[in-house]
């Protein structure tokens, strides 16, 4: 076993394990609020909405993450140059990185994914609860606002925990464009020092280390907000 | 019973074969044209595939070739899998101390190719505020910790066709690699179209490499022996500069 590249490296590191959580961040975040309106329009009353939403799931739900990715960053992304202007504008520099299409790529994923979820978990909202809001006399949005989301996503928080460690560990494809994230930086240092296993096992403790944060705060908000049985 | 003693005449015929000397050399599977790359067959094909065919002609020995990923090529060595690294893989310091190498068997250029905008040359001075694709652990990303790091911002890529992608469409305004497989990249329609040939960089042997050799096991003189001299034998009945013909229009050596 042989550590004593972590020193050269470890602005490489940090970098990486920043850019990890950026991107774990964003598009959890993002992918969220996404799904919020994509159960919506499910569970609402709208037909056009609904079958976008349900088109919209199954194709993100039906492809492989990679594929995906690689769609948004060489496909569109080749495209992008050729609009008048943009390579000159202010929003090239970001738009010109792999990042930005990672980032886009993971946020409409894990939203098609959570949409789902949280389309199950409104649909389990018990009705007594709705019909007892509307009798008080609750407008449809004050509703979904104060009881029917929110008891949603409580239903839905278990496996929500479970979706975020899955999103952590769908992101080291983003080194396949150019995102220098914790792998990437471990697959240079792999390449650099052409030692195997441990800058792998470095990376591991970290995923795991991760995860256990994540499990930590979901228990938090669980117990936080108790379930009468 | 009949074929039971087929099936053991097949089987005794098969070990014989293995046990008798092949080498087996360790090839890259991603495309590295013109030094290797794969037909439409799967088949290797390539410049180092001849010079493969022509030593091992002299040598009068069985080669079969291992597909191997780039960084995968030293571990597979070292647990045996393969016997040399046959793969553009320069002869660096950092690299000695894990295997041995072989004499050079040729020369690789360091250069860059860009889009088509008029400029030419590689200077850290004209690479001011640029960005450039290189390859992950390559010679050229050493060169570029060196020499451009100050100036310039590096891109990693997993592989140079990768970088290639990037640089028609616009994300980067540089590739960095080795001349060859630029110049390669510059015959394509696609390469035709959007880039040209900025310029070799200045020459740092510490960093770029004494040449381009075998990876063989520490230890293993006497395939390192052998191969050397074969290398020098058919660079002296000709077959080289023959074959390289095919390829270059100079001495790749």
């Amino acid at each position: 076993m042989d550590f004593s590249w972590i020193f050269e490296y470890q602005g490489l590191l940090v970098r990486g394990a920043f850019l990890t959580c950026l991107l774990l961040a964003i598009s959890v975040t993002l992918g969220f609020a996404l799904a919020i309106f994509l159960a919506i329009a499910q569970v609402g009353n709208g037909s056009i909405a609904r079958w976008i939403s349900k088109g919209y799931c199954t194709f993100f739900r039906g492809t492989p993450l990679l594929i995906q990715l690689w769609l948004i960053y060489y496909g569109l992304g080749s495209y992008l140059p050729h609009i008048p202007g943009l390579r000159t504008s202010f929003l090239w520099p970001v738009m010109r990185e792999g990042l930005f299409f990672a980032a886009l790529a993971l946020t409409l994923n894990f939203a098609a994914y959570q949409g789902e979820i949280l389309r199950g978990a409104m649909l389990a909202v018990p009705k007594g609860e709705l019909e007892a809001a509307r009798a008080v006399g609750m407008s449809a949005r004050m509703i979904l606002r104060r009881i029917w989301l929110p008891r949603a996503i409580r239903i839905g928080l278990p496996t929500f925990a479970g979706e975020v460690i899955l999103q952590l560990k769908a992101t080291p494809i983003v080194f396949s464009v150019t995102v220098m994230d914790l792998y990437g930086a471990a697959y240079k240092i792999r390449q650099d020092t052409l030692l195997v296993y441990e800058p792998l096992l470095l990376v591991t403790v970290f995923y795991v280390g991760l995860t256990f944060v994540i499990t930590q705060v979901f228990q938090k908000l669980e117990n936080a907000v108790p379930v009468r049985r | 019973m009949k074929h039971l003693g087929k099936v053991l005449a097949l089987a005794a015929v098969i070990l014989t074969t293995n046990a008798h000397a092949e080498i087996r050399f360790g090839i890259v599977n991603e495309a590295y044209p013109p030094y290797t790359t794969k037909d439409a067959s799967g088949k290797a094909i390539g410049w180092e595939i001849d010079l493969m065919d022509a030593v091992c002609a002299e040598l009068k020995e069985k080669c079969t070739i291992v597909d191997v990923a780039w960084d995968g090529l030293i571990p597979a060595l070292e647990s045996k899998k393969i016997d040399v690294i046959w793969s553009s893989m320069s002869i660096t310091d950092e690299r000695k101390k894990r295997i041995d190498f072989t004499d050079k068997y040729y020369s690789a250029l360091a250069g860059m190719i860009g889009t088509k905008d008029g400029t030419m040359g590689v200077t850290a001075e004209q690479l001011k505020g640029k960005t450039i694709g290189i390859a992950v652990s390559t010679t050229q990303s050493a060169y570029f910790k060196k020499h451009f790091a100050q100036v310039a911002t590096e891109k990693s890529y997993a592989t140079v066709d990768e970088s290639f992608q990037d640089l028609a469409s616009g994300r980067i305004d540089y590739v960095f690699a080795d001349t060859a497989p630029l110049k390669e990249f510059l015959k394509t329609d696609i390469g035709q179209g959007c880039c040209e040939f900025k310029g070799n960089v200045e020459p740092d042997n510490a960093i770029l490499g004494a040449g381009v050799g075998g990876g063989i096991r520490k230890g293993d003189d006497a395939l390192r022996e052998k191969l050397n001299a074969a290398v020098q034998a058919v660079r002296a009945n000709g077959k080289y500069a023959e074959f390289s013909k095919k390829y270059f229009d100079y001495d790749p050596y």
